[in-house]
């Protein structure tokens, strides 16, 4: 399953609800004010390094780019433009929006 | 109107879950997604509603809507019975965390576990989010 | 492979729209067919023929009209959510008694079995809210 995050970790629980859920071997993208959550120093930080573990992470670079934070991305966070997002959701067999 | 009658659709049957994880009444949300659920009963898919964070609170009883002036829609949630939807999960660490038990919700539900809750959200067709 | 997409909130003030237009956009460059993006909730917002934004910013409606357009994409508003929120065809508008319509063009109104049969219909679903 692709679980898609749109909110920002320190504005609302979507991405510990996300990450509460999403199985081994799922993928997550981050996109819109979630990006937040990719980058270093961030709150989420930690959480999302461990879950690196289980799930794949990756996260809209335009969205990063235009919140001024594409220069600070957490190692191992892969980043998409909206064609790897359109990839994603092909490729994976369901999506799900954690809103 | 034509396009609502218009169900043949090949016999395709699509497991669709609905995931509710916002209270009612602060936001239209959690009715406005209950309208699309009854919709979907005429469709004859395979429909489960997920009900976690602060979702399960769209299922309290007593829900009494006169002081703030809106329609309560909580009877629609027994109703959906008759409309054969059946598949009611609510997840029971979101009920611990906000201090609420089976005895308080005003419908029969499967209360289930997180993991059991991933379990069911990874094996949807579509999952609805609202 | 054939996309659905929701969205679920109105023009400018979330970036939903936003970001299910590009990646509407993506998806056909890449070869892919957007079969329908169905407007939900303030999503309705999306159609209306009014909106006049800054000239230096992007034009929501304009944009979904001339991506609907060139590809074929048929954008559907939910009748329900248009009616709460006073987004009106002529037809609705007569039949309702009202003096004005403001839904632009590409878009039309329909109900919600729309949305389930687009989920049906395509290989994915992909909602864009808040």
């Amino acid at each position: 399953m692709l679980h898609i995050v749109n909110k920002s970790p320190t504005e609302r629980n979507s991405l510990d609800s996300c990450l509460a859920h999403a199985k081994k071997g799922s993928k997550v993208l981050l996109i819109e004010d979630a990006v937040y959550a990719a980058t270093k120093g961030g709150a989420a930080e930690a959480k999302v390094k461990s879950a690196m573990a289980d799930v794949t992470i990756y996260a809209l670079q335009p969205d990063l780019a235009a919140r001024g934070m594409a220069d600070r991305v957490i190692e191992g966070v892969n980043l998409v433009d909206y064609g790897g997002f359109v990839d994603l959701v092909a490729e994976q067999a369901n999506c799900q929006s954690w809103l | 109107m034509s396009d609502e009658m218009d169900m043949e659709e090949g016999g395709t049957v699509k497991k669709f879950m609905f995931v509710n994880r916002k209270a009612p009444y602060g936001t239209i949300y959690a009715l406005e997604s209950l309208e699309v659920v009854l919709i979907s009963a005429a469709f004859e898919q395979d429909v489960s509603l997920a009900f976690l964070d602060d979702g399960v609170y769209q299922l309290m009883k007593n829900i009494n809507t006169e002081g703030i002036e809106m329609k309560s829609f909580s009877k629609t949630y027994r109703a959906l019975e008759g409309y054969d939807i059946e598949k009611l999960y609510v997840e029971r660490e979101s009920m611990e965390m906000r201090g609420i038990t089976e005895d308080d919700l005003v419908v029969d539900v499967q209360v289930v576990s997180a993991a059991e809750m991933a379990d069911l959200m990874n094996q949807q067709d579509v999952v609805l989010s609202f | 492979m054939k996309f659905g997409i929701l969205v679920n909130e109105g023009p400018y003030q979330h970036q939903a729209s936003d970001s299910a237009y590009l990646f509407a956009k993506a998806a056909i460059a890449k070869g892919h067919e957007v079969f329908r993006v169905f407007f939900y909730h303030d999503g309705v917002n999306n159609a209306s023929r009014l909106t006049v934004p800054p000239a230096d910013d992007r034009h929501i409606v304009n944009r979904w009209s001339a991506l609907a357009q060139e590809h074929n994409i048929d954008m559907v508003v939910c009748i329900a959510a248009a009616q709460r929120r006073g987004m009106m065809d002529d037809n609705e508008a007569k039949r309702q008694g009202k003096d004005a319509s403001n839904i632009a063009p590409a878009f039309r109104i329909s109900g919600l079995g729309q949305l389930v049969e687009a989920g049906i219909q395509c290989d994915r679903l992909v909602t864009f809210g808040d």
